[in-house]
C-alpha cells in the first residue's frame, strides 16, 4: 500500500541531496525525513485515529503530514489560524477523536481524547513507520458561511494528477493546508528540489525576498496574489521560469501584465477546485479555456449543464463528510463546480460564480465578469464589484479600484475608467459607482473578499 | 400665497438644480437623448430608462443626503419632472 511516507521515500532515495521546505521560521532537510519526525512518541498514539491537524507553520504542517498517513484513518486539515470555536466545529463535522496541535503555542481548549504536540526541529523517529491505512485527507471546501463543510480525500486522488518532476523549485502563496497549497507541497515532496512557503505575518516584498533567494523556478498563487506581487516594489526579486495562477478567474490583463513583468516566463492559469480536484491547465496566455477541452472521453471530462462547468476525474474528492451531506457527484460522476461558463466561438471563458449574481432589474450580472473589464483599463491594478442596493432596479453594479502605479486618483480617471467598461459592457453591467481604494480585502486563502 | 422664507427658497432652488443636474448627468453617460425637462414633462418620456433612474436615485441620495423611494411613507411615487422634484423636496423638509 502506497502511502506518503513510502512514496516519499521511494523519490528521495532517486532524488539528490539537499531537498528541502522552508517557511521564514523553519527549514524542513527533506533528506532527514525518512527517519525523523516532530510528533515523537506520540504518533503511536494516534494509530488508527481521526486527527485534527492544527499546527500554525507550514514546514511543522508538511512534516506532520507524512507521519499521520497510513498511521490514522483521518487527517484533517485545519485552516491556518482556525480558532477554538472553529476547531470545534471542525472536530464535530469530522468526528474527530485527537488533535494535533502546535508545540510551540498554547493547546487548543477542544475536546479530543488524544492530543499530541507538533514541534521542529526534526527528532529521530520513536519506531519505525508502520502505515496500514488508506488515510481520508479532510478539508473544508472554499465556502466561507455557516458550519464547514469537509471533503474527502485519498493520496490517490490528491496526486491523481502528478506527472514526475525533479529538479524544479516551486514558490506558493497558498497555505498547503487547503488543496490549491496542498497539490504543491505534495508535488514538492515527491520530486521537486525545494518549496518555499510563506508566513502568515511577512509581507509580500519579504516573501518576494526569500523567494528569490531560493531561486524558485515554478511560483504559484491566485491572480490577487499576483496582483499583489506586481505593485509590490520586490517584483523583480524573482525570476520565475513558470508563473501560475489557480484559484480564481485569471483575466487577460493579469495574464499580460505577468508576461510583461517576467518576459522569460512561462505563464500559465490551472483550474482546480476543493471538490473535483485539478482539472486542467492553460498555457496558451489567454483567459478561458479551449472549448475542444470539453470532452468526456480523457483522464478528465468536462461538460457544461446549465451555463455550470462540471468535472469528471479521478482526481476528484471521494464525498462529502457527514451524515445527511449531499451527494458529491452527480448520477454520471461528474462534480458540479459552481462556476459559470461562457462559449465564445472556440474559447470558454469563465464567467463567475454561480450563486455570485448581482440581480440588476432582473438581469443578470456577474462580479467576475465586470471586474475583468475594469482590470482591463491601463489604470487599473485590481478591482472588486459588489452590489449596491436600489429601490428601483433592486440592485446597482459598484466597483472598488485599485489604481496602477502613478496614476492620479481624480474624477478625470474615474470617468475614463467608467467610459471603457460602458464601451465594454452592456450598460447595467457597467459600474454605477466607482470608488477608489489603496488595497482590497482577501481571505486567507488569498482570494478576493466577496460581500455576502 | 404661502409665504416661503428665502433660506427654504433658496434650498428648494438648490434641489431643483441638483436634480435637473444629475439627470443630464446621467443621461449624457448613458448615452440618452432627453427630452425638454419641463415639470409636466411625464418621466416615461424623458427619455430615461429604469436604469438611468436607479442611478439617479442612488446618485441623488449621495448629493442630497435622502432617498424617498425608500423612505416613502404614503406609496405615492412621482410621474412627471415636477413631481419627482417635489418628492425630494418633501423628503428633505
Amino acid at each position: 500500500m502506497s502511502n506518503l511516507g513510502t512514496l516519499f521515500e521511494r523519490t528521495a532515495a532517486g532524488g539528490g541531496r539537499g531537498r528541502r521546505i522552508a517557511t521564514r521560521a523553519f527549514t524542513l532537510e527533506l533528506d532527514r525525513l525518512a527517519d525523523c519526525g516532530c510528533l515523537g512518541e506520540g504518533l503511536a498514539r494516534l494509530d488508527s485515529r481521526c486527527v485534527l491537524l492544527a499546527v500554525g507553520d507550514m514546514a511543522k504542517a508538511a512534516a506532520a503530514l507524512i507521519e499521520l498517513d497510513g498511521v490514522t484513518r483521518r487527517i484533517v486539515l485545519c485552516p491556518p489560524g482556525a480558532d477554538a470555536q472553529l476547531l470545534i466545529a471542525l472536530a464535530r463535522a469530522a468526528e474527530a477523536d485527537a488533535l494535533v496541535y502546535d508545540g510551540d503555542a498554547p493547546s487548543p481548549e477542544i475536546d479530543v481524547a488524544i492530543r499530541v504536540a507538533c514541534r521542529l526541529p526534526l527528532a529521530p523517529l520513536a519506531a519505525p513507520r508502520a502505515a496500514r491505512f488508506v488515510t481520508e485527507w479532510a478539508m473544508p471546501t472554499s465556502g466561507t458561511s455557516g458550519p464547514p463543510k469537509l471533503v474527502a480525500h485519498t493520496l490517490a486522488t490528491l496526486t491523481a494528477a502528478f506527472r514526475p518532476a525533479t529538479g524544479e523549485r516551486w514558490a506558493t502563496f497558498y497555505d498547503v493546508r487547503r488543496y490549491g497549497g496542498l497539490q504543491i507541497l505534495l508535488r514538492s515532496l515527491l520530486g521537486a528540489e525545494s518549496l518555499t512557503l510563506t508566513d502568515p505575518n511577512e509581507g509580500v516584498d519579504a516573501f518576494l525576498g526569500r523567494i528569490g533567494q531560493a531561486r524558485a523556478t515554478h511560483i504559484s498563487g491566485t491572480p490577487s496574489h499576483w496582483r499583489k506581487v506586481l505593485m509590490s516594489g520586490g517584483a523583480h526579486r524573482i525570476a520565475p521560469q513558470r508563473v501560475r495562477l489557480s484559484g480564481e478567474i485569471a483575466d487577460d490583463a493579469v495574464l499580460a501584465a505577468l508576461r510583461a513583468l517576467y518576459p522569460d516566463a512561462h505563464v500559465e492559469h490551472a483550474y482546480a477546485s476543493t471538490e473535483a480536484g485539478v482539472a486542467f491547465v492553460v498555457s496558451d496566455g489567454r483567459a478561458g479555456f479551449p472549448a475542444s477541452l470539453l470532452r468526456e472521453d480523457g483522464e478528465v471530462a468536462l461538460r457544461v449543464v446549465d451555463d455550470v462547468l462540471r468535472v469528471r476525474s479521478n482526481r476528484a474528492a471521494l464525498r462529502y463528510l457527514g451524515a445527511g451531506a449531499p451527494a458529491l457527484e452527480d448520477s454520471d460522476g461528474f462534480v458540479d463546480t459552481g462556476d459559470v461558463v461562457a462559449r465564445n466561438g472556440d474559447r470558454c471563458l469563465f464567467v463567475g460564480r454561480r450563486g455570485g449574481v448581482i440581480n440588476v432589474g432582473g438581469a443578470k450580472v456577474h462580479p467576475e465578469e465586470v471586474e475583468a473589464a475594469l482590470n482591463a483599463h491601463r489604470a487599473v491594478r485590481a478591482s472588486r464589484v459588489f452590489a449596491r442596493r436600489n429601490p428601483i432596479t433592486g440592485a446597482l453594479v459598484a466597483a472598488e479600484v485599485v489604481l496602477s502605479e502613478g496614476v492620479a486618483a481624480d474624477e478625470a480617471t474615474k470617468r475614463d475608467i467608467l467610459a471603457a467598461c460602458r464601451a465594454a459592457l452592456p450598460a447595467y453591467k457597467a459600474p454605477s459607482f466607482l470608488n477608489f481604494v489603496a488595497e482590497l480585502p482577501m481571505t486567507d486563502g488569498g482570494k478576493l473578499v466577496r460581500h455576502g | 400665497m404661502k409665504h416661503i422664507p428665502q433660506r427654504e427658497m433658496t434650498r428648494f432652488m438648490s434641489t431643483r438644480l441638483t436634480i435637473l443636474a444629475a439627470i443630464r448627468e446621467v443621461a449624457t453617460e448613458q448615452a440618452k437623448t432627453l427630452a425638454p425637462l419641463a415639470d409636466d414633462l411625464p418621466l416615461m418620456e424623458t427619455g430615461l430608462d429604469s436604469l438611468c433612474f436607479a442611478i439617479l436615485v442612488a446618485r441623488l441620495e449621495e448629493a442630497l443626503g435622502a432617498d424617498p423611494f425608500t423612505s416613502a411613507g404614503d406609496g405615492r411615487l412621482p410621474s412627471t419632472i415636477g413631481e419627482l422634484i417635489a418628492f425630494y423636496e418633501n423628503a428633505l423638509v
